[in-house]
């Protein structure tokens, strides 16, 4: 919302210093965004008499004018046509600086020195118009300033306005935030040459006539109230000077007078009306409708919109004329032939508006008021105000006193205030004077019932509804920062902490201290896959989906190193998966995943330069520490291409191994691994005593039959070698062509924990071991 | 062989070698060993070859004394042999500067380290951590919330759809509505979390990004135990002497709402471009939970008030690091998440 520090003054009669005015609305809750001194650049520019206009001597397209500065007389060469002798126009004289840094200098123009220029409207950015010198009527004498002949100047605040307070859409309404903080009331600005005698609108139940006009709401849910005036023998044209320049300063764009003058209204009383060509409607009626589905109009701007049943429409005799609340249609324009105006000011209902704004696509000044409510009581007034503004710089007569068709009177909203409630949830102790003058203050009304205040809810505050937001209203203009920050004693939460925090932050731990990097992915990808689940409105085919996994985002991030030639790669990422179950929402599951790739370790100088890559030996010791985390009971099986992890009901938890990737032929091969972080709870720690006793070891080179895994070999020494078995570890592979399969060597640990183990006794385990790998599994020792 | 003539006075000799060790060189040590201890002509070695010749009486003494010698000169040369061969790895063979051989190093992501730096902070204040689902109803991510769809307040959250009154969470508040579903006040929690809002992807936009939701329900929390907490946690998280400013604003489920700035930590409230020449930065929307939100959740408004809070870790992560670019965030380029290793 564009603000007029210039009308702001005139409403609150008195200058107002912009910088202060934004500090307050800041802090008042309407964040003012900028602060842009508007024409001040035209403060060279000066009011000058032209002479005489002669032909240049050398140029047809030319003239040369004697320019009356106020002191001397110069010539200033000119290529404008509209320059006649005797009137004033806008001066440039040397050494200004006009409006895009364009010095002035004196200069001869085919033979003749021009000293300085006459400006067009565009040349001070004050409109368009770039072919002639901009006219103007003014009284100043010549060499008076520019900007004090015309006020064009002026500051522009941008302000950010809530959408619950529509009120500050408007010039009126926040003139009364900063009529509240500044203690002075608000007035609303004289209109030069106004009439002062417009008579009050004329209230009916249903239907009414106007200017031979008959008006009808037939969709009073859409309409509750609709006000119409006829404006007879109106004169279009260009608006007075300052009425442009108000517009011009809130960034609106002058037409004519007739819409000039309802844009006016809108800015500074947040009502918007429409002003229809009377000759130009289709019979001398007025119905507001719903659309019936398949009607169609088209609208102001050339389109035709197709309606439906949900829509309020504005029609005359024959057609629809307006879509409500949104925009005019095109039928019905007032242009330069119009004389006869049918005024409208209208009600609408927000929910009604939005729903159609919606459907349509659109959004115009005029919806977005209506759509977060304007001030159905403010009406008439408007109303009148704009009728004395088109009368004032259009002319015409209203032949009867404008209609308002208003059904339902709405009755007065009111709410109760407690201040012992105030002061409860403030925190501080506020009397309950304070508080009727700080609602009073900010347009109120407030009258004491009991041990509470009535407060009346203005019309234009549709926003406040009940006790607590008088309460802000209070807070507000008290300002937030003068309330204390102070802690006082509290109470600890009935809620427990999610136990995913402690299962997440122990599988963060355990990753970053190996070496790798937490990622964080889109949830939304491209790819589906049947179970995958479809959001309905996704910004392109590449989010169409919710992510089904982890790994697949992860080997994308992978690619996107490999882009950019980072060839070490060691990522992880925590988060959360959905599928399609049938149901309306989709299931949620928390992952984590890895993937590495590139080396094992830094490169040093003491290996020459060189370290290993990751290898499946890896991935699987990342699977199993992620795996041990979540599950401190679970094992992971091997399998084709990996390995999996499954939960004790036979569900698979989790995958590791080699991945496809878009791989570049210098990078490594890419490892991963993805697992559900499932409800497990941390393992709880048990101290076992440190031993004792010496150990007893012996190595075991076993040769492996095909088929035979190391995971069996494992199950039978432990089964055989029993109690005394203390560690068991594979420490080399060995396959030779000499052997059918391989050797595996494994070291045995044995220990007495109460005594001192003797040899003999580990070698009768060890044989025992020995006989039962051969009769269980066919393993003999390797021949050495 | 012969008894030497002086043994006696030539073992004074040998024994004030004894004290040449310790300042010795290698060179010199080696000189030394030779001369005194060497096998074939070593001046203790001849003594005491020749003892064997003497009387029993003179024997023991001179022997006694010469193996003593004996034994203190070679702990001496040991020990000097072990000091130089120290100062050799240290001066002479390594040279220190070379690099060291490190493991490689993980690092949390930043926005996820900063998520948690912000719940540990609210945990000082009793603020228990809890989460809830991504996907949500259009009931509990709006209408519980007082936030009714035809209402212009919803346009702001631009929403990605899952089907018919279902949706991705556009803030992490329907957790709220969850909670005080579930419990009766005392409640305190933080809510950290993914949300989606249907923005295309730039410099400033995701259309995923997280979002940490607070919410404290009891009896008697005022406006001033509100900016007592929030202040508590601006100036644990940034800095005890951060200036906070609290500004009236609008959000359906708090009333009286809040923006909470701080002033900006580039040009210390001067005016800059990242604060927009404001002086201040947006970090959170907050205020006192609005009785509506009470009353579609269960709890009794006359009896509990409280406050409720949402702000943006992602944002916050860009102003602490200095990061431009919101996607660096979701890129998982290792040359930026390396930048991050503590």
């Amino acid at each position: 919302m564009n603000v007029s520090i210039g009308w702001i003054s005139a409403l609150l009669g008195r200058a107002v210093d912009p910088d202060d005015a934004a500090a307050r609305l800041t802090m008042l809750g309407a964040p003012v965004e900028s602060v842009e001194r508007i024409h001040h650049d035209l403060e060279g520019v000066v009011i000058a008499l032209v002479e005489s206009v002669e032909r240049h001597p050398d140029a047809d397209r030319l003239t040369v004018c004697r320019v009356h500065d106020g002191t001397v007389t110069r010539d200033v060469v000119c290529g404008a046509t509209n320059v006649v002798a005797g009137r004033k126009y806008p001066y440039a004289p040397v050494d200004t600086v006009l409006p895009g840094g364009f010095k002035l200098e004196a200069r001869k123009i085919r033979g003749v020195l021009s000293n300085g220029m006459l400006c067009s409207p565009r040349e001070l950015g004050l409109g368009e118009d770039h072919e002639g010198i901009m006219e103007l009527e003014t009284d100043a004498a010549p060499g008076t300033p520019f900007l004090e002949a015309l006020p064009v100047a002026d500051v522009r605040l941008e302000v950010e306005v809530t959408a619950n307070r529509p009120d500050l859409l408007c010039h009126k309404g926040v003139a009364r935030e900063l009529a509240a903080v500044y203690a002075v009331p608000v007035k609303l600005p004289p209109i030069p040459n106004a009439p002062d005698d417009i008579a009050a609108p004329r209230r009916v139940t249903k239907k009414g006539t106007v200017g031979g006009i008959e008006v009808v709401i037939d969709d009073v849910d859409g309409c509750p109230r609709y006000m119409a005036a006829v404006v007879r023998g109106v004169r279009i044209g260009p608006s007075p000077d300052w009425l442009q320049a108000r517009l011009r300063s809130v960034g609106a764009r002058p037409i004519n007078n007739v819409v000039d003058a309802t844009n006016y209204v809108l800015h500074e009383l947040n009502q918007p009306m429409h002003a229809f060509d009377l000759k130009l409607l289709g019979g001398a009626k007025i119905v507001v409708r719903r659309a019936v589905a398949g009607e169609r109009v088209v609208t102001l701007d050339g389109e035709a919109r197709d309606l439906t049943a949900d829509m309020t429409m504005i029609c005359d005799a024959k057609q629809v004329t307006a879509i409500a609340g949104v925009m005019g249609g095109a039928e019905s324009e007032v242009t330069e032939r119009t004389t006869d105006v049918l005024l409208e000011c209208a009600y609408f209902d927000p929910k009604r508006i939005r729903t159609t704004r919606q459907a349509l696509k659109m959004s115009t000044e005029a919806s977005y008021r209506f759509e977060r409510g304007i001030d159905i009581e403010g009406m008439p007034d408007a109303l009148r105000r704009a009728i004395a503004l088109i009368r004032a710089v259009a002319g015409g007569q209203e032949p009867e006193p404008a209609l308002d068709v208003y059904p339902k009177p709405r009755k007065q909203k009111s709410v109760f205030v407690r201040p012992s409630r105030v002061a409860h949830l403030l925190g501080v102790p506020l009397s309950r004077d304070e508080i009727e003058a700080s609602l009073v203050r900010l347009g109120f009304p407030v009258a004491p019932k009991d041990d509470r205040l009535h407060v009346q809810i203005p019309g234009w505050r549709p926003d406040v509804t009940r006790e607590v937001d008088l309460i802000e209203e209070v807070a507000r203009l008290r300002g937030y920062d003068s309330f204390p920050s102070e802690s006082r004693p509290l109470r600890p939460s009935v809620v427990p902490t999610d136990p995913n925090v402690a299962r997440q932050a122990r599988l963060e731990r355990a990753f970053t201290g190996l070496g790798l990097y937490q990622a964080r992915s889109l949830s939304l990808t491209g790819s589906g896959g049947s179970d995958a689940f479809r959001v309905q409105n996704p910004l392109s085919a590449e989010d169409a989906y919710l992510r089904r996994d982890l790994l697949s985002g992860l080997t994308r991030s992978v690619e996107r190193n490999w882009a950019v030639r980072e060839r070490d790669v060691r990522l992880f990422e925590i988060g959360t998966v959905f599928r399609d179950t049938g149901g309306p929402l989709p299931e949620e599951t928390t992952r984590v995943a890895a993937v590495v790739t590139g080396a094992r370790v830094p490169a040093h100088w003491t290996g020459s330069g060189k370290a290993p890559d990751f290898d499946r030996w890896d991935i699987k010791a990342l699977f199993e520490t992620a795996v041990r985390s979540i599950c401190p009971e679970g094992t992971i099986e091997s399998t084709a291409d990996g390995w999996k992890f499954t939960e004790t009901d036979g569900t698979v938890r989790g995958w590791a191994g080699a991945l496809e990737a878009d791989r570049p032929a210098w990078a490594a091969v890419l490892f991963g691994f993805e697992l559900e972080t499932g409800d497990a709870a941390p393992p709880a720690t048990t101290f076992v005593p440190l031993p004792t006793t010496p150990p007893v070891e012996r190595d075991l080179a076993l040769v492996l039959p095909p088929g035979v895994t190391a995971a069996a070999v494992e199950g039978v020494i432990r089964d055989a070698a029993g109690a005394l078995l203390a560690e068991l570890a594979v420490f080399d592979e060995y396959r030779g062509s000499e052997m059918a399969g391989r050797s595996v060597a494994w070291r045995l640990v044995f220990r007495a924990p109460d005594r001192t183990l003797r040899d003999t006794e580990a070698d009768t385990a060890l044989a025992k071991v020995l006989a039962s790998l051969k009769e269980r599994l066919g393993v003999e020792r390797r021949e050495a | 062989m012969t008894t030497p003539p002086h043994a006696q006075e030539e073992l004074d000799l040998i024994a004030q070698t004894v004290d040449r060790v310790s300042t010795a060189d290698a060179a010199v040590l080696a000189e030394l060993r030779t001369e005194v201890l060497g096998r074939k002509a070593g001046k203790l070695t001849l003594i005491l070859r020749s003892l064997g010749s003497l009387p029993p009486e003179q024997r023991r003494l001179l022997g006694a004394r010469a193996n003593q010698i004996k034994q203190a000169l070679e702990t001496a040369i040991a020990e000097r042999e072990r000091v130089l061969q120290d100062d050799t790895r240290r001066t002479v063979d390594v040279d220190g500067t070379m690099p060291a051989r490190h493991a490689w190093r993980g690092a949390r992501h930043p926005v996820l380290a900063v998520v948690d730096e912000i719940c540990e902070i609210f945990k000082e204040l009793g603020f228990t951590r809890v989460s809830g689902p991504e996907a949500e109803t259009e009931d509990y991510n709006f209408t519980k919330l007082n936030m009714p769809l035809d209402h212009p307040a919803a346009d702001e959250h631009d929403t990605f759809y899952l089907g018919p009154g279902a949706l991705l969470r556009t803030h992490t508040s329907p957790v709220q509505a969850r909670v005080m579903e579930q419990y009766q006040p005392p409640i305190r929690i933080v809510v950290p979390g993914r949300v989606y809002r249907r923005d295309a992807f730039d410099p400033s936009h995701s259309p995923v990004f997280e979002q940490i939701e607070g919410l404290a329900v009891d009896e008697g929390i005022s406006f001033v135990d509100f900016k007592a907490g929030i202040d508590y946690f601006v100036k644990r998280f940034f800095s005890p002497d951060t200036v906070v400013r609290f500004r009236p604003s609008f959000f359906p489920f708090t009333e009286p709402s809040a923006e909470v700035d701080v002033q900006c930590q580039m040009c210390k409230g001067s005016g800059c471009a990242t604060c927009k020449q404001t002086g201040y930065l947006e970090i959170m929307g907050a205020g006192m939970v609005h009785p509506a939100v009470f009353e579609n959740c269960g709890i009794d408004p006359e009896r509990y008030t409280g406050y409720a809070f949402g702000m943006g870790p992602d944002r916050i992560t860009m102003l602490r690091h200095g990061i431009p670019d919101i996607r660096l965030l979701f890129e998982n380029d290792m040359r930026f998440l390396s930048q991050f290793v503590s």
